[in-house]
Formats: structure tokens, C-alpha cells, sequence
């Protein structure tokens, strides 16, 4: 069976414009960081589970400039892009998901749970919407203007919790940003299996504004974004908003049960290939800087001492 | 002079207290605006005062918990009444996994200024799914602390002390307590006195006019005093034995050493609680009890609880289930019979 449906066709007519270097910069870093996860996984050196983002790292990348400090910004398993974006900080990632002294939260949270300033990620799914519909709620009183973003995926939409917080949202006029990383699926399940009706429908069921992009190309998304969450901010409404992204790597570590072809679809959107098409020599020495960076980071960590924590402190 | 207020009214004065002099402070809860003001009452008046900070929700235990959790976690504090204590377990995810785990799974404290309320127990009739006593699913999760309305605890103290805690709590409020009246200056009735165990007053000792009389000790939060008063009474007038109860406000974590000597002096302690068997409250007591006064105890703790049933709707119905004073009497009168017939072989 060949899987060149009609997205996958239009992708080499739409042409990629040209990324910031600091956008260039922050995409490879995530990449490589997650590529040497995996790595450190197989080579015995990290314990436990973890989810990288491969294929999705220019979500956050894109946000990024699109929100202010004083936001705060839920995030969830799949959340090591959306922190490096935030903090461009791998060696306190690295060290939490290692154990290793200078972890940001000293090796208790590891990889799903995160607490550094603004932001927050938890291992549940579903349950931090209405935890941030809260945080919208201090913000909207104490920081006009600021909003609560949470990451979600599609999958996540089967949580209860969703929908209450949605509900309350636009209720209470929240100024809460609901970013969907639709990847097609869930753990083994895809979307085609779990998700009656759409979450556009969802979100009109609410009343709340829904925008759904199908683009890696972070300047497009920015252009595209950047009116609507304005908005959030001034009139103090909530949207979703939906990425059509790709899954590229297993959902944790070595998980992959998806038959080749949907990989190769997958692969096919990924932007890495696509940027280093577009921009091939620029690309090559970016990728380099970002992998002997992460490289470094690696080492780094490596070195340290296991990282101390007093249990009842 | 006056009667004192009614537990209710002490409440509601709390909450009115407390929303006065935080305006950081938010109450959550379904039905809870005026001038309906809580399915119980125990809101009436806080939404006309503090607009909006009183915010009476939809229908989403589960969501206004993890709301409440975001604005404790953005440095608010907030209250939640469940409307009736059953629906905890709707919020069960959200205080388990979010709020008790987030004041240290991020490897440093984490303040979290957040108090549910749930008005629990039976007696009402208000049949199986709205009579529970939830307190034993809560017990033992590290970081989330157990308080039970009581007669003898000023609420305002109590919540006081629970927002002031830094970490998540559970607020367990016997409905039938609601309309009775709080107990003042040391008198419970014409038969009983009460004290405090410990400086902070969070221990009430109830007792019958003479304090070094005591042949078994009762403990039990505040919704069983009643039941625990009236088979003291009798206890006390008919079968001639001395029983003295003490009511902790915090239920967990336990803190036994203010009970330690009573315990020991009595050396049969009967731990009274609403819920079923199994798992309790009462049985974390008496594991306390056991481990710190296994050589002084004459017997071993006993739990008397209700009967291991759904608790149904009828009043002669529920009444069969529900631990009653006689059954508390049963329990005193069997202890201590054993007791006697073991120091007689
Ligand atoms: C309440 C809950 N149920 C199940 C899980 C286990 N789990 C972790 S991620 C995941 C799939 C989530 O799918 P989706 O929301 O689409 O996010 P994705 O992994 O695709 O990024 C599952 C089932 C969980 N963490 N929390
Ligand atoms: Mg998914």
C-alpha cells in the first residue's frame, strides 16, 4: 500500500521560508537533545521512561516569541521541546532526566514533571487544563494580559477533565490557550480509534475560537497565530489550537508498533529534512553546532555527581 | 447569657472571617452563590460580600478542584465545598496526583493553600451515594492533611490553620453536626465537661465531673460525639463505668503523643468512626496506639465502626447500619468484661 495521500503530495509545492537563526538554533537543539535521549537509552545510561517530540519540536519553537515571562505554560509528557524553547536549558533538563546534580527539580520530577518559574508539566493526562484554567484565573486578576497555555494531545481529548476546564473557560472568560499536538495518535491508538467527531467540533461545542494549522514552517505559524492569541490576551477568551504534527519517533522508547508506511508518512513531513532541503548549507552548520552542543551537554552530565535530595525537606 | 451559635453559623462565620481578611482568598463550589448559599447553607452571604470571589461552578468536581489547584499554585488560596463529601471522589485525581504530589515532587516545596470541604456522613437519609464517610480513602497520602469539623474546634481556627498549612487538606464536616450547637467555656452539658490535651486546643477531652476517673477511653472525630456522648451517659448512669473521648481536629498525619497518657492510664481505648471496616482511620489509630503503648494496653485497641453495608435510604433502614450509641456501648461493656476476664485466670 502506498501512502501518498494529498497533504503528503502538496508538501514539496509549499516552500519553507527562511528561519531566524536563533529559530534554526532552538529547533536542532531539541532534535539532537531528543536523539541522544534515545541514545542513552540504549545505551543503559538513562532508568525509567521518557517521550521525546521528535517531528513536533517546531511547535514550541514557533509559539515561543508569541508569549511573554509572565505567562504561564502547563506542559505534559511529551514536554522536553516545549521547555528547551521556554529555557534553552539542556544541561538542567539532562540532569533531571539523569539524576545528576543540577537537576531542575533535583532528579524528583524527572523527565514528566517539571517546575521551573512558570511552568509546569505533570504525568496525567487531561488533568493540568483545569489546574491551568486556575492559573488563568489568578492571571486575569493579577497580570492582565497574561495568559495559561497548555499543551495537549489528541489523545488526552478522551480525558474528562478536558471538557470541564473548557467548559469553565469560557464560562468564566479565561484567558486560556489550549495548544493540541494532534500526531494522529495515542501511545499504540490512533486517533481514528479513540476520537469520535473532531476537535474543532469539540471546541465549537464551547464556543470557543479553534484555528488548525497543517504547517511546519515556523514564520507561517507566527503569522497565523500571533492575531489570535492577541486576542486571548485582550479580551480574555480562550482558543484551541490545533497542529496537524508527526509523530516520528517511538511514543517512549522502543514502542514503535506502527506498520513502516505510516513511519514513512510520518518522516516525510518531518521539518528537519525539509529545512535542509531548503536551506542546505546553513542547515549543515547548524546541525553541527547543535550536535556538538548537545554532545557536550551530554558529557557533562555525565560527569556530575547523582544529584541529592532531602525527601521531607 | 445566650446559647452558643449553632455549628453552621460558626462556620458560615469562619468562611465570612477568613474571605474579610485574605483578599487572596477564593471559595469554589456548586450552588454556593446567593441566595441559594450551598445546598447546606453554609455559603449564605459570602457571594453578596465577595462578589467574585465566591464563584458558584458548574458541575465538575473534579475540574474546580484542579481550578482551585491552579490559583493555590499561582499563589491564591482557595476552599472548595463538594456539595456532598461523596463527590470527593470525583476530585480524588486532582487531590492525589496533583495538588498533595505538587508541594514536593518538583524537588522543592511547593506552597499549596488549598481546603476542600465535604460534608459527609448519614443520618439524613439522603440514601447510599450522599451518607459516605470518605475519610479512609484519604488517609496516607503524603502531603494532603485530614481535618473533622467538631463541636469543641472553632471553625475559624481550624480553617485558619488548614489554609495556613502551605499543603492541600481535606475538611470533613458531619452533616448532622450542622445544626447542633458548638460547645462553649468548657461545658458539653449537665453531665459533661470538656478541656484541651494540648496547648494548641487541637485535642478536646470530654469527661463526666471527675478527670482521674476512667476505666476505658473513646476517640472519635466530631461527627461521632454525639453517639460517643450518649453511650458515655449511660455507660456512665446505668453500668456504673467511667468513659472519657477525645475528639482530634486533624485526623492525619495523627499526632498521638498528646493521647499517650490517657491512653495508657485507661489501657482500653476503643476507636469510634462512621465509615465501614477496613482500611480506616481508626485502624492507623490504633496502629499508632499499638506501636508506642503495646506494654501498658490491657487489650487491644478496638474499632467500632458501622455495619460492612451500603448505607440505605430508610430511616429504619439506615439506622440498622449506621454505628449507633448502643453499639458503641456494646463495644466498652465487651472490652472491658474481657478485660476483667483475663485479669481473672
Ligand atoms: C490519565 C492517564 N492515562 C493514561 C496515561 C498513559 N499515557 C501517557 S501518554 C499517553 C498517550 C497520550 O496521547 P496523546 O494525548 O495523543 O499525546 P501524545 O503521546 O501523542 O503526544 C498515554 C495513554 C497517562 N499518563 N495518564
Ligand atoms: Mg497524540
Amino acid at each position: 500500500m502506498t501512502v501518498v495521500d494529498a497533504d503528503t503530495a502538496q508538501l514539496g509545492a509549499t516552500a519553507l521560508s527562511a528561519p531566524a537563526d536563533e529559530d534554526l538554533d532552538l529547533l536542532l537543539l531539541i532534535r539532537h537533545f531528543e536523539l541522544r535521549l534515545l541514545d542513552l537509552f540504549t545505551a543503559g545510561q538513562l532508568h525509567g521512561t521518557t517521550h521525546t517530540c521528535l517531528g513536533q519540536e517546531y511547535v514550541p519553537v514557533a509559539l515561543q516569541p508569541l508569549l511573554s515571562t509572565v505567562d504561564f505554560v502547563f506542559s505534559n509528557h511529551r514536554g522536553h521541546g516545549h521547555y528547551l524553547a521556554r529555557y534553552s536549558d539542556p544541561v538542567g533538563l539532562l540532569a533531571e532526566i539523569m539524576g545528576r546534580a543540577g537537576a531542575v527539580c533535583h532528579g524528583v520530577g524527572g523527565s514528566q514533571h517539571i517546575l521551573r518559574d512558570g511552568y509546569l508539566s505533570t504525568g496525567v493526562q487531561g488533568q493540568s487544563l483545569p489546574v491551568a484554567a486556575g492559573v488563568a484565573m489568578h492571571l486575569r486578576r493579577s497580570r492582565p494580559g497574561a495568559l495559561a497555555l497548555a499543551y495537549v494531545g489528541d489523545g488526552t481529548w478522551g480525558e474528562g477533565a478536558v471538557y470541564e476546564a473548557l467548559n469553565m473557560a469560557a464560562l468564566w472568560r479565561l484567558p486560556l490557550l489550549v495548544v493540541v499536538e494532534h500526531n494522529g495518535i495515542a501511545q499504540s491508538t490512533p486517533t481514528s480509534a479513540q476520537l469520535a467527531g473532531t476537535i474543532a467540533g469539540r471546541a465549537a461545542a464551547f464556543g470557543i475560537p479553534h484555528h488548525r494549522t497543517e504547517s511546519v514552517d515556523v514564520n507561517v505559524i507566527r503569522a497565523e497565530l500571533g492575531p489570535l492569541v492577541a486576542r486571548v490576551r485582550t479580551e480574555c477568551v480562550p482558543l484551541v489550537v490545533e497542529f496537524a504534527t508527526h509523530r516520528l519517533g517511538p511514543h517512549s522508547k522502543g514502542d514503535d508498533s506502527r506498520p513502516p508506511e505510516v513511519i514513512e508518512h510520518a518522516r516525510r513531513h518531518d521539518w528537519y529534512a525539509r529545512y535542509r532541503e531548503a536551506f542546505p548549507e546553513r542547515f549543515a552548520e547548524a546541525d553541527a553546532r547543535a550536535a556538538a552542543r548537545i554532545a557536550a551537554v551530554a558529557d557533562e552530565c555525565a560527569a556530575r555527581p547523582p544529584v541529592t535530595w532531602q525527601a521531607s525537606a | 447569657m445566650s446559647r452558643p451559635e449553632r455549628v453552621v453559623e460558626n462556620l458560615n462565620r469562619a468562611l465570612h472571617a477568613h474571605l474579610a481578611a485574605d483578599p487572596r482568598l477564593y471559595l469554589l463550589g456548586e450552588d454556593v452563590e446567593d441566595p441559594y448559599g450551598g445546598a447546606f447553607k453554609v455559603t449564605k452571604g459570602l457571594s453578596t460580600v465577595y462578589g467574585e470571589r465566591v464563584i458558584g461552578t458548574p458541575l465538575s468536581e473534579g475540574g474546580i478542584v484542579g481550578v482551585a489547584g491552579g490559583l493555590a499554585l499561582a499563589g491564591d488560596k482557595a476552599l472548595v465545598e463538594i456539595m456532598f463529601g461523596d463527590f470527593a471522589a470525583l476530585a480524588f485525581d486532582q487531590l492525589l496526583n496533583f495538588a498533595s504530589k505538587s508541594v514536593s515532587m518538583y524537588g522543592r516545596p511547593v506552597p499549596m493553600h488549598l481546603v476542600v470541604r465535604c460534608p459527609s456522613g448519614g443520618g439524613r437519609g439522603y440514601g447510599p451515594t450522599h451518607s459516605q464517610s470518605l475519610q479512609k480513602h484519604f488517609v496516607g497520602i503524603p502531603g494532603l492533611a485530614l481535618y473533622e469539623m467538631s463541636p469543641f474546634h472553632d471553625n475559624h481556627d481550624v480553617l485558619g490553620r488548614m489554609l495556613g498549612a502551605g499543603s492541600p487538606g481535606v475538611f470533613f464536616e458531619d452533616k448532622v453536626l450542622y445544626t447542633h450547637r458548638m460547645a462553649a467555656a468548657g461545658v458539653v452539658d449537665e453531665l459533661f465537661r470538656f478541656d484541651f490535651l494540648d496547648q494548641a486546643g487541637e485535642f478536646a477531652r470530654i469527661y463526666a465531673d471527675d478527670p482521674g476517673e476512667l476505666d476505658c477511653l473513646l476517640i472519635g472525630a466530631g461527627g461521632m460525639t454525639d453517639r460517643a456522648l450518649t453511650a458515655m451517659r449511660e455507660l456512665l448512669l446505668v453500668d456504673e463505668i467511667a468513659v472519657q473521648l477525645v475528639v482530634p481536629s486533624r485526623l492525619y498525619p495523627f499526632d498521638v503523643e498528646p493521647v499517650l497518657p490517657l491512653a495508657a492510664k485507661a489501657g482500653v481505648v476503643c476507636v469510634v468512626e462512621e465509615s465501614t471496616a477496613g482500611g480506616t482511620w481508626g485502624a492507623e489509630v490504633a496502629a499508632v496506639l499499638h506501636t508506642r503503648l503495646w506494654e501498658t494496653l490491657r487489650r487491644p485497641v478496638r474499632l467500632v465502626h458501622s455495619a460492612d453495608s451500603i448505607i440505605p435510604t430508610a430511616t429504619h433502614l439506615e439506622r440498622e447500619v449506621l454505628v449507633g450509641a448502643a453499639t458503641i456501648r456494646a463495644a466498652v461493656k465487651s472490652e472491658l468484661a474481657s478485660r476483667r476476664e483475663r485479669s481473672l485466670t
